[in-house]
């Protein structure tokens, strides 16, 4: 029965036991409504049909209701509607108070990727790796625009504001793979803020957490299959790799020369110049932007020769290569931390000196 | 409406009908530009990847799309069109309380629909018409004109709420007391109360975001000190509200039609005309579901949880009451009709699902995805539009004082709710899979979904076209309407077609309360 509602409603599959308890709710109040809109349609058929007009100048009655119509009419959808209130409410308190023997992962959203920490390391990008079988506490922040984390399969979403964390939690059941939307309107890359959740038997998560906390750069290399598969490379290693299996490298040299783009030494952070004379901090996220669309924000001076490459670098790859357009420094020193937002300041906005 | 005069005349004149004219003309030019928007997006879904635009084009068609229907569209349509034209014929008024403001209402609906539009040809907003901060605060698109367009269109509805209030309390006719209003009065009513105790937050807020964008104030971004989700709570306050803004006048619009076609008088007068009021008034207090997911506590989530559900409430106290005023009537299935009895489906089903939403725990998975916007399509959309159509149709006649084709009207009816359906059923069921909402690109397996639901828009569009053409063509070549060819006796049909300036042939009087079918009286019928 579950089974073929859930394929009737096209839901995705439930990962949870809480997913099993809200879609419950989901047959329930849908088989009403589809009831309830069919019973009220059926009847004003009939009566169109039954009462259809059959001479010109007919009178009708003066019908009023009486009392017992009108507690009808107010008591039926008010008992109604606070029974899918009594059965839906308890479970949102139960999503929103997480057990307090939970594992606590770190999510922060930022345009257009997902960033996930655990307490003590190791951090992973758009992969989430979680345990089967204990309950995972998720504390959502967001670095620059509103995001939201949705996770279908668990039938949770949570927003992820800048400035705060919000939090919820669930407790997968079983290995497996799952995915992670973003379902907050973000910008161009909205749609492509994808990530993946990783359920992993909990023995395996446990030698996984040792394995990538001794060498952390191993989460990552799984997450390459274009870099060569090198387990032992460090991101930017990755990054590097990438560039030249990419071909980002024929355009975009290293070493300062001007070619075909500009060059990615001390690239990262600096101000560029745009086509319409306004300046944008070469920062991540106008890294990414670059990448998926490259016509959008071009540097004044360069053809607008570059394709996109929405779609053919997965999120993972991306943090590489900005990783590895970050490492290239002349000084290989940051000079001084990075100030203000992330993301392109308004035109003409100077952020205030601290 | 005679077309005596020349252009000046209109563009200075002070008659209500005249402005309710306007105001068909200009809605319905936004109708058609929010229209193209929409066949657009759903072009642009028809295959995962890109189709036949770029992303952040894609951005902006939603933002536009969402941005007219609402602000240049729904809002205005109904309140701006046929509670101009008959609220003072239904009241036995010569023309609104104030008729000036009245024409100063349409120039200021027009100088927000030009700036709107001058932002769309700067590129336009990408933000959605919701305008989250801080996105809405940061964008370099142009998002200022179309937020001061907002500003201006919200005036223009704080003026006109305002003038239909005072007409209401101050020119009704002798005899026509407040429990002998039409229902369309009532509804018009509560909609007008919610204008202009709404609309100004909203105007605060738009304007707030706009000074943000552009001077870098920090009121909404984090990182200049402001609280994004302040944003949120403040535009929901009015745009939860302007949702019953855009369907209660609907409501009244099928309240009138059900009665005329029926031949009888609405079962449980007092239930329906109050409704609209505790509609009005609950409205205000469940803005907070629209932010179950932002980390809102418990508690509140609760509250507005169990006040959403007595909008519900109200509603089935008012389909049960249309629905029992079809009891032993004298039904004529006409174009009129047909659109009130739609109108019923989408808001039985859209209202119903939106209980559903407001049951918490269900919302956590359909919050921002195509489930939200199937359901608001049905109630909002679904509701606005075949009230608006059945208003157009019904009073077609007294307007234009010509005839349309009726075979033509019922096929469009058809192709309407049938593409209505197709389009946003399937929506629904992208949103039970899991698809977000505003995705330029989705994975595959949302792809045969999406298909069937820009099929089901195409059909939408079509209905539309015939709308339009035979409507049209009426204007020319359809028979001239007598001055009441639906027998129906609403209080407007009282008066000659065209109805004259002033309205009235001397002092009209209310001896019957309106749409009282009880006996044969020729004399209201004016065959």
């Amino acid at each position: 029965m579950n089974e073929l509602m859930r394929r009737l409603l096209f839901l995705p599959e439930q990962a949870s036991a809480y997913a099993r308890q809200v879609d419950q709710l989901h047959y329930f109040v849908i088989t009403v409504t589809m009831l309830g809109s069919a019973g009220v349609g059926a009847a004003v058929v009939w009566f169109a049909i039954r009462y259809r007009r059959r001479a010109e100048g007919d009178p009708t009655p003066h019908l009023s209701p009486r009392p017992y119509h009108e507690v009808l009419f107010i008591g039926g959808p008010l008992a109604l509607f606070l029974l899918w209130f009594a059965i839906g409410y308890p479970l949102f308190v139960r999503l929103a108070t997480p057990p307090k023997d939970a594992l606590d992962v770190y999510v922060t959203g930022k345009k257009w990727m997902w960033k996930f920490a655990y307490p003590g390391g190791p951090n992973g990008v758009d992969v989430l790796h979680l345990p089967a079988g204990r309950p995972v506490r998720l504390l959502v922040t967001s670095r620059d625009v509103i995001h939201s984390l949705f996770l279908p399969d668990f039938r949770v979403k949570i927003d992820a504001v800048p400035g705060r964390y919000t939090q919820t939690w669930l407790q997968a059941e079983k290995p497996g793979r799952h995915d992670i939307f973003c379902a907050e309107y973000c910008g161009v890359g909205h749609s492509a803020m994808l990530g993946e959740l990783v359920v992993l038997d909990p023995a395996r998560f446990d030698e996984w957490l040792a394995e990538t906390r001794r060498s952390p750069p191993l989460a990552a290399a799984q997450d390459f299959p274009q870099a060569g598969g090198d387990p032992a490379a460090t991101l930017v290693e990755q990054g590097r790799r990438l560039a030249g299996a990419y071909g980002c490298l024929s355009c975009h040299t290293v070493d300062g020369t001007r070619h075909i783009g500009p060059t990615w030494l001390d690239l990262y952070l600096r101000n560029e110049r745009l086509e319409d004379d306004t300046t944008v901090v070469a920062d991540e996220s106008y890294l990414t932007e670059s990448m998926m669309l490259p016509r959008t924000k071009g540097v004044k001076g360069f053809q607008k020769v570059m394709p996109t490459f929405q779609g053919r670098i997965p999120g993972p790859e991306v943090a590489a290569i900005v990783e590895f357009i970050k490492s290239l420094r002349t000084d290989a020193v940051r000079p001084e931390p990075s100030k203000g937002p992330v993301y392109a300041p308004v035109p003409g906005f100077v952020p205030p000196e601290k | 409406m005679a077309p005596r005069g020349g252009a000046w005349s209109w563009l200075t004149t002070r008659d209500h009908k005249r402005i309710g004219i306007m105001y068909l003309v200009l809605t319905s030019a936004m109708l058609a530009l929010g229209g193209f928007y929409a066949m657009a997006i759903r072009m642009e879904l028809l295959t995962p990847g890109p189709t036949v635009m770029e992303a952040q084009t894609y951005n902006r068609m939603f933002t536009l799309h969402g941005v007219i229907m609402i602000l240049l569209f729904m809002i205005p349509a109904i309140p701006g069109i046929f509670t101009n034209f008959f609220l003072p014929l239904m009241i036995g008024a010569r023309d609104v309380a104030f008729p000036r403001l009245n024409l100063f209402s349409v120039y200021l609906y027009l100088a927000g629909a030009l700036i709107a539009v001058y932002g769309m040809i700067q590129g336009g907003a990408d933000t959605g018409w919701t305008f989250y901060t801080p996105y809405s605060t940061t964008t370099v698109t142009k998002v200022w004109p179309i937020l001061l367009g907002g500003f201006t269109l919200g005036m223009a509805s704080i003026v006109t709420g305002l003038n239909f209030i005072v007409t209401v309390h101050t020119l009704r006719a002798p005899g026509l007391t407040w429990m002998r209003l039409p229902l369309f009065v009532w509804s018009s009513y509560a909609t007008s109360v919610i204008q202009v105790l709404a609309t100004p937050v909203l105007g605060i807020t738009l304007l707030l975001v706009a000074v943000e964008n552009v001077f870098g104030f920090g009121v909404f971004d984090p990182a200049r000190g402001g609280d994004p989700v302040l944003f949120q709570h403040l535009f929901w306050f009015y745009s939860h509200p302007a949702v019953y803004i855009m369907v209660l006048p609907a409501m009244g619009v099928v309240s009138e039609v059900l009665q005329a076609f029926a031949r009888r008088n609405v079962f449980g007068y007092k239930a329906v005309a109050f409704s609209s009021l505790g509609i009005a008034f609950v409205g205000f207090f469940t803005w907070g579901h629209h932010l179950f997911t932002s980390g809102q506590s418990a508690v509140d989530a609760g509250i507005f949880g169990v006040l959403t559900m007595f909008v519900g409430v109200f509603t089935a106290i008012k389909v049960f009451n249309w629905t029992a005023t079809l009891y032993r009537g004298s039904i004529s299935f006409q174009t009129p009709f047909a659109y009130a009895i739609a109108f019923i489906f989408f808001v039985v089903f859209g209202g119903m699902t939106g209980v559903a939403l407001a049951t918490v725990a269900l919302d956590v998975h359909w919050q921002d995805t195509y489930f939200v916007v199937a359901h608001f399509h049905f109630i909002m959309v679904g509701g606005t539009l075949t009230g608006f159509l059945a208003a157009l149709h019904y009073w077609w006649p007294k307007m234009t004082g010509r005839m349309y084709s009726e075979k033509w009207g019922l096929v469009a009816a058809v192709f309407i709710f049938l593409g209505f359906n197709f389009t946003f059923v399937p929506q629904y069921l992208l949103g039970n899979a899991g698809m977000p909402r505003r995705y330029y690109s989705y994975p595959e397996r949302f792809w045969a979904l999406n298909v069937a639901s820009s099929a089901g828009a195409s059909v939408l569009a079509m209905g539309f076209v015939i709308v339009l053409a035979y409507l049209l063509l009426s204007l020319k070549y359809g028979p001239r309407a007598a001055a009441n060819p639906w027998g129906s006796r609403g209080y407007e049909w009282m008066t000659p077609t065209p109805p004259p300036p002033e309205n009235f042939l001397g002092q009209p009087t209310y001896p019957r309360p309106a749409h009282d079918y009880r006996e044969a009286h020729p004399g209201q019928e004016g065959h």
